[in-house]
């Protein structure tokens, strides 16, 4: 399938996209070319998403046009302006897009989720009905999930799978689609850095058959390790086409953002050696795990570092409440407190931001009002809910956490990603914790927008909170964290300091190399 | 441009229009003794429904509440025959009763919500269950037959019923006064608001601390005492109670929820609107009875259309138009 590495696949023109009265995209150029990795950056809400799913279908055009290279051609004139474009054109195109939500289905099987639409039948058929050919499926299932590295079986049921898991599973029933056109948004954003060199390697054997790969990433290193150009959009509208062998990462994250970024990591004093422990957990016991004990002084980020499946949500879930644990011993500034749900954790002055903040975090469907206000309702209510206090606190929060909304009237399924997390940032920081445990904050979310959360972080510290940060991002736990704790299956095996930092030593701690 | 947001105006307008047919109808629909029969008949179903209201809106549903009634009128019945013939005072009597029938109706509904939250069964099977029993019991009480008031209680008792206060019948009272303070349980206290997260996502509601299991069991408890308060003010127009006793009532309340705007899903829940229901249900039954054009005994078919076209129009409005 070696097509000559200059032909043009798309050829979208003056792409808009409006919902209702609110233009998302003002007219976006894009000229899609065979064996070529073509990156889309922007900032928060800049119409990313949106562009991708109008070019695979899922979205349709508001204005403009999209024109196709008909599979069986060479020839550049024969690039066909389409009078309809939707998901079954797109993928009749072989357009394939891979979502950033997972469009799977929890109850079947991985095999019956990559044929969904699209199942194998035998050729027996009884009186005129043929039927599913599961091990036909099965075995193409296999085979591309082989071609990932994945360890699932074609038969696991998809509900039980971890979230990079299913991503992965969206991968490789893309790939099974034999696409012309890849489009990827976001898709490292679950995975690990094992997984992620698969997929790397997995794209550039795809870009040297000539597939074209479309990819949104919010992760600079990425699209300059992978892209060969990048489109940058900023607030709907097109900066410009690169060539990004002739950006730096600077560069395209002042495009991005429109103007100057200060460091990425604002420097956060150490807490003075006389800080007392804000928290102590000298003893918390997971069922089936070995007991944890660590300690966060008054004033300290401490992170969390691991890999994916290392037991750190589960035990910052049953920290708070939101588990149950064997055994729970923590004192606070010294005191014994007794937590037996995320109530009483709260009332103790914790709070705990959860990684899924779209499946536990937000209410899709409310409002943001709504949603901000749920975990402080006391603040808001005597007797009966108190409209105008709410209504106050909300409008301080959106300015203070620069929270941008179109239409507070509509759901919050309708914020970008990092809106939707600097919500769940302001939901949470409502009832003025003292300790605050994030899970992931700034997972899929842009730089300008992570940025913001890291400045977040060093003004509650300079206020006297005390932060636990868990994150799969080598970078922000390093760049943030005073101290660095390491687990690995549920045990925690360092506790690192100082010069200890370093991608290096973690790795060895949480590859079990090390042990403390 | 003033947009007219059927969403939230529709069961009101439904409302107006279904009472204008009534007018056109027939002129005796505007008597006053119809309007308060009326009223009077669309209280029953209506505080059972607005109990149903906040099942629903925590992502449950009673089946149960039918059966419910007829049990509950039943033990009402037993007991105040039964004391009767030791106690003189009939307004003593008929407090004890109405004592047992709200104790009743909140033990029901927190058995219904055990069963839900702690021993983790639907709502829907659960409720199914507890109809089946209750409904059996009642016929068993009845001994397949019909349980009655005495009717000295009953001339006492059948004003709760018939009365009325300042024009307007007592039943409609209670079940206005009721739906007032379901409205701002529903609508102004951290309950209500608890109640919505519950019956949208129940995970994220766990994620912001919230307790589920009270919210659901205190849902269930609130229909409880709902059909109590129903079954006291009903039982003096009944007089009796059998096996045959609220058959179909836990419909009817889900319909008139349902026509309300309140979703069958959960997380979103409409007090005012499931008045309106239940006003509009009473409403067609009504004009059938006054018109020969339609035969009285597609009641049921005309009120099932009214559901499903409330629904599709509250669908069509809820979803955005996408330019």
């Amino acid at each position: 399938m070696n097509k000559p590495a200059s032909l043009e696949l798309i050829k979208a023109v003056r792409l808009h996209k409006s919902f209702g009265p609110i233009s998302v995209l003002n007219g976006i150029d894009l000229t899609i070319k065979a064996g070529e990795v073509h990156a889309i950056l922007g900032e928060n809400g800049a119409g990313k998403s949106t562009l991708v799913k109008l070019l695979s279908g899922f979205e349709h055009l508001s204005s403009g046009s999209i024109s196709v290279q008909p599979m069986n051609s060479e020839d550049p004139n024969d690039l066909l302006k389409s009078a309809v474009w939707d998901q079954r054109t797109a993928e009749a195109q072989k357009v394939i897009l891979i979502h950033q939500e997972l469009n799977l289905i929890d109850e079947l099987t991985v095999a019956e989720n990559m044929f969904l639409g699209v199942e194998r039948l035998t050729q027996f058929s009884l009186f005129g009905l043929r039927f599913l050919d599961r091990a036909s499926m099965d075995e193409i299932a296999s085979k591309y999930l082989g071609v990932l590295k994945i360890g699932i079986s074609p038969s696991d049921k998809v509900g039980d799978l971890s979230v990079a898991e299913k991503q992965l599973v969206e991968i490789a029933k893309a790939l099974s689609k034999n696409p012309r056109v890849l489009i990827l948004d976001e898709p490292t954003a679950v995975l690990t850095e094992q997984e992620s060199r698969v997929l790397f390697a997995r794209i550039e054997e795809l870009k040297s058959d000539g597939v074209a790969i479309i990819f949104i990433s919010h992760k600079l290193e990425e699209i300059v390790a992978l892209a060969d150009c990048v489109t940058i959009i900023r607030d709907g509208d097109q900066v410009g086409c690169f060539n990004v062998s002739e950006l730096s990462k600077d560069d395209m994250a002042k495009l991005m953002v429109g103007r100057e970024l200060s460091k990425l990591f604002p420097s956060i004093p150490e807490p003075s050696s006389k800080a007392e422990f804000a928290m102590s957990v000298s003893s918390l016991e997971i069922y089936g795990k070995d007991p944890v004990s660590f300690a966060l002084k008054r004033g300290e980020i401490l992170g969390f570092a691991g890999l994916v499946g290392s037991g750190r949500s589960a035990l910052m879930e049953t920290l708070v409440g939101l588990r149950k644990a064997k055994r729970r011993v923590v004192f606070i500034n010294g005191s014994e407190v007794f937590i037996s749900n995320f109530a009483e954790a709260r009332a103790n002055d914790i709070s705990y931001l959860t990684k899924d903040r779209k499946g536990r975090g937000l209410f899709l469907e409310k409002t943001v009002a709504f949603n901000f206000s749920l975990f402080a309702l006391k603040q808001f209510s005597h007797w009966l809910l108190d409209v105008v206090t709410e209504l106050k606190a909300l409008v301080k929060a959106l300015n203070l956490f620069d929270i941008r909304v179109k239409d507070l009237k509509a759901g919050v399924n309708k914020l970008s990603g990092g809106n939707q997390q600097k919500l769940l940032i302001a939901k949470m920081l409502e009832t003025a914790p003292q300790i605050i445990i994030f899970d992931e904050p700034t997972r899929g979310i842009d730089i300008g927008t992570k940025s913001q959360i890291y400045r977040l972080f060093a003004e509650l510290t300079q206020k006297g909170c005390s932060i636990i940060i868990v994150s799969s991002d080598m970078n922000e736990v390093i760049g943030l964290s005073h101290r660095v704790a390491v687990m690995r299956d549920g045990q925690l095996t360092g506790m690192l300091e100082g010069k200890d930092i370093n991608d290096v030593e973690i790795m060895r701690y949480a590859a079990g190399l090390k042990k403390q | 441009m003033l947009i007219l947001n059927l969403k939230s105006t529709g069961p009101f307008i439904a409302l107006c229009l279904v009472f204008l047919l009534g007018v056109f109808v027939n002129e005796a629909f505007l008597s006053s003794g119809n309007l308060a029969n009326i009223l009077a008949r669309s209280s029953f179903i209506g505080i059972v429904a607005v109990g149903a209201t906040f099942v629903i809106t925590a992502g449950g549903i009673d089946l149960s509440v039918g059966s419910m009634a007829a049990f509950i009128s039943g033990c009402m019945i037993l007991l105040m025959n039964a004391l009767h013939q030791s106690i003189n005072s009939i307004s003593i009597i008929i407090c004890v009763a109405v004592f047992a029938s709200i104790a009743m109706g909140l033990l029901a509904g927190l058995i219904n919500g055990l069963l839900t939250t702690k021993a983790r069964i639907e709502a829907f099977i659960v409720t199914l269950g507890t109809m089946g029993i209750y409904r059996s019991l009642v016929t068993f009480m009845a001994d397949g037959g019909t349980l009655s008031l005495s009717f000295t209680i009953n001339d006492v008792y059948s004003n709760v019923y018939y009365s009325d206060f300042l024009g307007i019948p007592y039943p409609v009272w209670v079940f206005f006064s009721l739906a007032g303070l379901a409205f701002v349980l529903m609508n102004k206290t951290i309950f209500g608001r608890h109640l919505f997260a519950v019956g949208s996502s129940e995970k994220v509601a766990l994620y912001s601390a919230i307790d589920t299991e009270k919210i659901k069991i205190f849902a269930f408890m609130i229909q409880g005492f709902c059909v109590s308060i129903a079954t006291i003010i009903y039982v003096p127009r009944l007089g009796s109670a059998s096996g045959q006793t609220g058959v179909l009532w836990e419909l009817e309340a889900i319909a008139a929820v349902i026509i309300g705007g309140t979703a069958l899903k959960g997380g979103y829940g409409r007090v005012w609107g499931t008045v309106a229901g239940a006003l509009i249900l009473t409403l067609i039954g009504n004009i059938l009875n006054l018109t020969d054009m339609v035969s009285n005994y597609l009641n049921g078919a005309v009120q099932g259309l009214i559901v499903i076209a409330a629904v599709v129009i509250q669908q069509r409005n809820g979803v955005q138009a996408e330019s």
